[in-house]
């Protein structure tokens, strides 16, 4: 198998974004998942938000994992490099390629073991460090490349394709998030492209480490009857927390929004995101409230959306005061102490 | 035997026993110090626990005018504060010795030794009357004993006092209680005329130009000076000290002039896993990139190291090896890892090692590895061990070309790019196995995938069996390219053409070269060549075949040296001897030259009656 590049089809037409690029320069190679996969959505999400939001390709970094979800990331961008890492392993290669180089934009992608189980470790220092990067969780509770078994996000009572059930209780990525302190955590469906780009988009603009847990069901392995992360199951029980969108400095806030419901949150840039509560007791800035919303039994509800939000904590280069200037273009002359320093330093060495 | 000719004149060791934890640290060190400023060459081995209070640790002071780089074996002036330790400390001494204990408890089986002379020194009560504060006590009991050393041995005070000064220059409260607790125990041996003068130190102008200095230091202070900017570690002894030392230089000399900002990044990581992951990434992204580390780190990142291979990421990793199998003895050294940084990581993976034999080497050698790193795009590690990264070695001051830049290898630039029709990651435009690299956001041409997966020669996917042979055939020249750019072996030739050779690395050099001094005494000649890398250069091969016996020395139980030479050269194995030792402690050269000769007097014998 190898990788095929996808074919390019030029429509004249098609819409231009502010540097000029259409929606398919933001294309990578072509999928070879099975057909129906939920990852493919997830992709095509990805690459529209980045196309939305005018960002170079080349001006990202693309890193994964391994696993059918940790490809994504060569389904897209084919302008921006990328790093299909090792197992679970992810959020260390991010995080260094970040500290060389912050001016780039940083997404990871990543599945539920991937995530939940190898490399659970990795996941939730990244996320203590506050790294500034968008980190999908493609989440459909089994190891789809090793063909179905259960991850650590199947539901108890969970039903697998042979018809084993799954008793152990799920790790649930976003209440993890919220107790390690990552600064963005919302939750989305494959199944629903409008959520999720906008989610794409607020978390891609948030300064510091902004996960999403996407439901992406695996149709080859875990989308049956008595599966808790099929398309059929997951539409059934979702339900919709807050809205989140990312609106860019210049644009108008109230043409998008009832301002009565929506709660503006001002970003670096001079950008917002905004949030459109759906209900009105809940507060996603509140971490205790979000964690008794999410951790909820009473109720087979999926609580989606922007979960939780702190733009006030320091990024990982911040808290290592980092310049703005990249590591990887600081000159030797500014790096090297010089000979007369050495002849310094050695005095102590008498 | 006369007074007069048993008198050792700057060639002898002393020992301290204490317990870790009292302070006694900063009290040798200044002792070593003093004898060092004297001009007289010292080797220091600090052999402690792996633990923070109350087991025992030992501190050797090598006086050696002749400036020999190892431990000799010997004992001669063993200062025992530690009753735990008594049993063997009092064991240890040689012949002819001096036993300095604490008297104010008396004991008298001590006197059992007829053949070593006894100096028992009241130093808790004589400190105990004259300090308040119960850990001043402890501390200022440590400072009296470098008093009643430097009596017996003849230390020049003004050095000593000077040396208090600029211990607590910014604390000088402490300087008067310092200098009196020295004075306690020099008083202690003038008075009661307890000096028997058998071990002196006379100045001598042998350390001018000379640095005392560990090489954790010197590699973390290489790191700086070669422009590494990321480094990613996990703390385990005995590494730890590397990054506080790059730590320490970047903090001093890596800031930003008028924004105070890092022009450096180190990040703590939750794991070794973890840290390695960090380090190749910012490789990737462009950074000179490190991780130190000792071997139970490198066995965790192995699966990382293997991608940084097959992908072609060059990081240096430094191996700070310490004694193994599994957490083995944290505290004590080894040349154990030789075999698993040759190889580390699953399938076809081979790497560049670097074996520094001193902190001199190491801080030459850290900038080395980087450039390797960069140049091969691929993992370099740094083969040191706890004798050299944790110890103070006197070795020449450090070093460095004004006119140095960094090897970057080869990045091509978006001006190159333009140039190209169509770029591609592994291909070999200059036919020296050696492919472009780009660095993320600098050209949307420039993009590729980094993929541990099977990939091609365009860096594309794959799992044609011909495109999967033809990158890791390349990458396997490449490796074997490299062998001429790395340190090249030093070969030193005995007075006389002989048949014998020793073959070492690393820390062990200084107890071969003192080895083959001795045996060249006795008549015994013996080529030495010290290997310091991997692959190895083909003078390595030739070394050997030009010799018929070759003694292999190395610090491991498995004869690790030995086999990667079998494996790697075409050394004939009927002509290499193994000569191991592996209990811990730093080389001593009496061990070297008693296997040696044995080894050499039973193939003489056996020529004889052959
Ligand atoms: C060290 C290691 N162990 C095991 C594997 C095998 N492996 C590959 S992908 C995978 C699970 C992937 O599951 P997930 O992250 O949920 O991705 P999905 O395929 O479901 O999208 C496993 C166990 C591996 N590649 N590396
Ligand atoms: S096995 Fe499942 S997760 Fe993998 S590509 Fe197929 S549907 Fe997607
Ligand atoms: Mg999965």
């Amino acid at each position: 198998m190898t990788s095929f590049i996808k074919p390019r089809i030029s429509r004249k037409s098609a819409p231009k974004n502010k540097i000029g690029l259409t929606r398919q320069d933001y294309d990578g190679t072509m999928s070879t998942l099975c057909a129906g996969c939920g990852h493919d959505s997830v992709t095509a999400a990805l690459a529209r938000a980045f196309f939305e939001l005018s960002i170079k390709p080349h001006k990202v970094a693309k890193i994964s994992g391994i696993g059918c979800s940790s490809k994504t990331t060569s389904y897209l961008l084919k302008e921006a490099h990328g790093a299909n890492t090792v197992h679970g392993r992810m959020p260390s290669f991010a995080t260094g390629a970040m500290a060389a180089n912050t001016s780039l934009t940083y997404f990871g992608v990543s599945g539920d073991g991937d995530s939940l189980s190898i490399g659970i470790g990795q996941m939730i220092h990244a996320m203590r460090r506050n790294a500034n990067m968008l980190y999908v969780l493609e989440n459909n509770g089994v190891y789809g490349l090793t063909k179905g078994q259960f991850s650590a996000s199947a539901d108890i009572g969970s039903v697998a394709k042979k018809g084993t059930v799954n008793d152990q209780p799920p790790i649930d990525p976003c209440a993890l998030g919220l107790s390690v302190g990552a600064s963005f955590i919302a939750r989305s469906f494959s199944g629903d492209r409008e959520q999720l780009v906008k989610l794409i988009r607020a978390g891609l603009m948030h300064k510091g480490f902004a996960l999403i847990d996407v439901i992406s069901p695996c149709v080859s392995f875990n989308d049956h009857k008595g599966s808790t992360k099929s398309y059929e199951h997951t539409y059934k029980y979702y339900s919709k927390l807050v809205h989140a969108d990312y609106i860019p400095p210049a644009e108008e806030i109230k043409a998008a929004y009832d301002v009565g419901e929506s709660m503006p949150i001002v970003l670096h840039d001079g950008g917002e995101i905004i949030l459109r509560k759906l209900d009105p007791s809940y507060d996603p800035s509140d971490r205790s409230s979000a964690f008794s919303k999410i951790t909820n039994n009473n109720t087979k509800e999926i609580a989606t959306g922007l979960i939780y939000i702190n733009k006030n904590l320091s990024d990982m280069a911040e808290q290592n005061n980092l310049q703005e200037r990249p590591l990887n273009q600081i000159p030797y002359k500014e790096l090297n102490p010089g000979l007369d320093n050495l002849k310094e330093i050695q005095k102590s060495f008498r | 035997m006369t007074d007069n000719q048993s008198i050792k004149i700057n060639d002898f060791v002393i020992k301290i026993g204490t317990v870790n934890g009292t302070g006694s640290a900063s009290a040798n060190e200044l002792l070593m110090k003093a004898i060092f400023r004297m001009g007289v060459p010292v080797v220091g081995k600090n052999i402690f626990p792996s633990n923070i209070q109350g087991l025992p640790t030992w501190y050797e002071i090598r006086v050696t005018g002749e400036g020999h780089a190892g431990r000799s074996g010997d004992v001669n002036i063993m200062v025992s504060m530690n009753p735990e330790s008594y049993e063997r400390d009092l064991d240890s001494i040689s012949i002819g010795g001096i036993l300095i204990y604490d008297s104010t408890w008396p004991r008298p089986h001590f006197m059992n030794r007829a053949d070593i002379t006894v100096i028992g020194i009241p130093l808790s009560s004589l400190c105990n009357a004259e300090f308040e504060v119960a850990r001043s006590r402890i501390l200022m009991k440590n400072m009296a004993y470098v008093g009643a050393v430097a009596a017996i041995i003849g230390l020049d005070m003004s050095i000593i006092y000077n040396l208090i000064n600029e211990t607590f220059e910014k604390k000088r409260k402490l300087i008067p209680a310092n200098i009196k607790a020295v004075g306690l125990g020099f008083n202690y041996i003038e008075e009661n005329k307890l000096n028997n003068k058998k071990f002196l130190v006379k100045s001598l102008d042998r350390t001018s130009n000379k640095i005392m200095i560990d090489g954790n230091t010197a590699a973390g202070l290489g790191a700086v000076y070669a422009g590494a900017t990321f480094g990613s570690w996990y703390p385990i002894t005995p590494s730890t000290s590397l990054m506080d030392s790059f730590s320490k230089y970047c903090n001093l000399y890596r800031k930003h002039p008028k924004t105070n900002e890092n022009l450096y990044c180190i990040i703590q990581a939750e794991d070794e896993l973890s840290a390695a992951g960090m380090a190749m990434g910012a490789a990737w992204n462009g950074a000179r990139a490190f991780t130190p580390t000792s071997g139970a780190g490198i066995s965790l990142m192995s699966e990382f190291i293997g991608f940084a291979y097959y992908a072609e990421v060059g990081l240096v990793y430094f191996d700070i090896q310490r004694v193994g199998p599994s957490t083995g003895m944290p505290t004590r050294t080894q040349q154990c890892d030789i075999n698993i940084t040759a190889y580390a990581s699953h399938g076809d993976t081979k790497h560049i090692v670097l074996y520094p034999a001193d902190p001199g080497e190491c801080f030459t050698m850290a900038a080395q590895a980087f450039d390797l790193a960069e140049r091969f795009q691929t993992p370099v590690f740094f083969l040191s061990d706890l004798d050299i990264g944790m110890n103070d070695w006197m070795v020449d001051d450090l070093e460095w070309n004004e006119n140095y830049e960094p090897d970057r290898g080869k990045i091509m630039t978006s001006k190159q790019l333009a140039d190209i029709e169509e770029y591609s990651r592994y291909l070999d435009i200059d036919g020296d196995y050696i492919p472009y690299r780009t660095l993320p956001g600098t050209d949307p041409k420039g993009a590729y995938f980094l993929r541990g997966s099977g990939h091609n020669k365009y860096g594309k996917y794959t799992e044609i069996s011909s495109e999967y042979k033809e990158v890791v055939d390349r990458l396997l020249l490449k490796w074997k390219s490299a062998a001429p750019f790395t340190p090249q072996p030093i070969i030193s030739k005995s007075l006389k053409k002989t048949n014998y050779a020793v073959v070492a690395i690393g820390s062990s050099d200084g107890a071969v070269r003192e080895a083959c001094i001795n045996l060249e005494k006795q008549g015994i000649y013996i080529d030495y060549m010290r290997i310091r890398s991997f692959p190895f250069a083909d003078s390595v091969e030739d070394f050997i075949i030009d010799h018929d016996f070759v003694f292999i020395i190395e610090q491991n139980r498995d004869a690790q040296l030995m086999n990667l030479l079998l494996t790697e050269t075409n050394a004939p194995r009927e002509k290499l001897v193994s000569i191991k030792y592996y209990a811990g402690q730093p080389l001593d050269y009496k061990f070297v030259h008693d296997a040696l000769f044995k080894e050499i007097m039973a193939n003489q014998k056996n020529k004889k009656t052959a």
